[in-house]
């Protein structure tokens, strides 16, 4: 399957990454190889077969619902590239 | 004694508790061998200060006959583990000058045990690559040449600043990280030995996250004792990682002399795929017979979804990629590119734009993808379907077999110039890696011959899930089959 210059611009948008028009001709033509090379699996019968998610647990351990750390808001915003009051500052995003 | 880096992890622990040397000597040798050896890149950060404390107070322990595991020996770290007040960038632009608040807990657990800390190693970007060329910080040379050439070679990926280092005596041992074959092929590249245990066995809290169901934490060292020496020291439980498996951990180094007669090594037919070079099949043949020799039964096996490997591996990394990178947005760490219509969205595209390399760019659009809305079904699901076809290949296989027995890589090290047009080019170099890593198996790669140029060949052990003490112990007869010589330095 190759994907075209549209879906390229979509697939950017919706990773929130920007392109250049060079971009978007390389990755059409790069990504539309990955894909031809991931569509061997079509062949491969999997009806009734389980996904794998996990190779570990079938289930996760759990603990109690406790607070086990806290008080470090200063090291959570220590490498914000902006921050204020020990918030993250971004843009204004509400009118 | 002026070489005592180039001593084994296992000599220089011995050499320090008899007091022949101090382990403040053996780092001091450690950094002169690094500044005579900087035109490698195998380190983008040497942390000087911190490797000459520890070091001063492992001395003060062995004087007090309180020598831990690991205690005065030198090690480098891979640049995708958090160290704590120590910049951590993962090779990438993105992280800036990321300067962690927190300790991962496989370096804790090696400071633990007392190694000293030399610095943080090449990588390529978020371990995305097989040659270490997609580095932020530039890539790393091979210390070995191709007979008569002076030709700079790729050291493997993603942990080439790891491999070099250990090669070129930089370090005893160093922290890799291990998806698809990121120690083992680096390990095989440089003639060297790689690592990965079984996924689960290492926590993966403070190491920076790829494809979480595949990344695992091992390491790299010149031989095999000194491979299980330093696993031992950074496996084991952690209730900071879900994940993380609650067994006890082995006692590997003690597991490496036990007898190999009556195992049954397993040779998985459908590895021998053509365009494999020739002197890999027949180093391949060699390995079996070295085993066959040291008294163990060589049986052939079927792995039969070994060719999906590949394109299972693409489809479930970059998918995880996708979202475990998403957390790259310029807010909460690293660089920021501002918008100038003030705009959040356009600050995100802007900084991920600028920030990441082309290879993490590559493999964030294809998860992003085939994660999308209408397409999860057709690649996603699917893939994870064809990952658990694999892995029961590989059950089966244990069935009748205690290991098996493959390449480590389809050739040697090739040029770091070399030109790909077709990204999947360079995906095929793990083609004989990925297969184990998704069913999260325990390999190691052991350098087992020099090929027709004169650069070094690896094979790779694979065990069953959890025995990592067959592995080794296998790989511990074929490295003494193999007597391989190491590089020599300059």
């Amino acid at each position: 399957m190759s994907l075209t210059e549209k879906e390229i611009i979509k697939i950017a948008r919706l990773a929130r990454i920007g392109l250049s028009e060079d971009d978007k001709q390389v990755f059409v033509k790069e990504l539309s190889n990955i894909l031809k090379m991931v569509e061997q699996l079509q062949e491969v019968n999997t009806d009734n077969v389980q996904q794998l998610q996990s190779i570990t647990n079938s289930s996760l351990p759990r603990r109690k619902d406790e607070v086990t750390d806290g008080n470090i808001a200063a090291d959570i915003v220590k490498n914000a590239p902006m921050s204020e009051y020990n918030c993250f500052v971004v843009p204004k995003v509400v009118e | 004694m002026t070489e005592i880096h180039k001593l084994s992890l296992k000599s220089a622990r011995e050499a320090l508790k008899k007091g022949e040397f101090q382990a403040v000597e053996l780092t001091k040798s450690h950094l002169d061998a690094m500044e005579q050896n900087k035109g490698l890149n195998a380190y983008i950060l040497e942390t000087r200060d911190i490797a000459i404390k520890s070091a001063t107070i492992a001395d003060q322990n062995i004087k007090a006959g309180n020598a831990r595991a690991m205690e005065g020996i030198p090690v480098a770290v891979k640049d995708l583990f958090c160290t704590k007040d120590v910049r951590t960038t993962a090779c990438s632009q993105i992280l800036g000058n990321f300067t962690p608040t927190y300790e991962s807990t496989v370096t804790s657990k090696l400071w633990q045990t007392g190694a000293v800390m030399l610095g943080k190693t090449n990588m390529d970007e978020f371990a995305m690559g097989s040659s270490n060329l997609t580095s932020f910080y530039g890539p790393v040379q091979n210390p070995w040449k191709a007979t008569g050439s002076d030709k700079i070679l790729v050291p493997g990926g993603s942990s080439g600043g790891s491999a070099a280092a250990v090669t070129a005596y930089l370090a005893m041992g160093a922290l890799g990280s291990d998806t698809g074959g990121s120690i083992r092929q680096p390990a095989s590249y440089c003639g060297i030995v790689g690592m990965k245990p079984s996924y689960g066995r290492c926590s993966r809290y403070g190491m920076m996250a790829f494809s979480s169901s595949l990344d695992q934490a091992g390491v790299f060292t010149r031989d095999v004792t000194d491979a299980s020496i330093m696993l031992e020291a950074i496996m084991g439980h952690d209730s900071k990682d879900s994940t993380c498996a609650t067994l006890p951990v082995p006692a590997l180094e003690k597991a490496l002399n036990g007898d190999i007669k009556g195992m049954r090594i397993g040779i998985p037919k459908e590895y021998n795929m053509e365009g494999i070079s020739p002197e890999i099949s027949k180093l391949w043949q060699t390995g079996a017979k070295w085993l066959k020799e040291a008294g163990a039964e060589i049986v052939e096996i079927s792995l039969p979804h070994s060719k999906y490997a590949l394109p299972v591996y693409y489809i479930i990394a970059p998918a995880e990629a996708s979202s475990n990178l998403s957390r790259y947005d310029g807010v909460r760490y690293g660089l920021r590119v501002p918008s100038e219509n003030n705009s959040l969205d356009e600050m995100y595209e802007l900084t991920r734009q600028k920030g990441f390399g082309a290879e993490v760019k590559r493999r964030i659009m294809i998860g992003t993808y085939v994660l999308s809305a209408g397409y999860y079904d057709a690649y996603y699901i699917k893939a994870q379907k064809v990952r658990n076809l694999i892995a029961e290949d590989f059950k089966n296989a244990f069935a009748k077999v205690d290991a098996i027995l493959a390449p480590t890589a389809p050739s040697a090290a090739f040029a770091a110039d070399i030109k790909i047009d077709d990204p999947v080019t360079m995906y095929l170099n793990d083609i004989f890696t990925i297969p184990a890593s998704l069913a999260g198996l325990p390999c190691i790669s052991v350098p087992a011959g020099l090929s027709n140029e004169g650069l070094p060949l690896g094979l790779q052990i694979i065990g069953n899930l959890f025995d990592e003490s067959t592995v080794l112990k296998v790989a511990f007869k074929l490295e003494q089959a193999a007597n391989f010589v190491g590089y020599k330095g300059k």
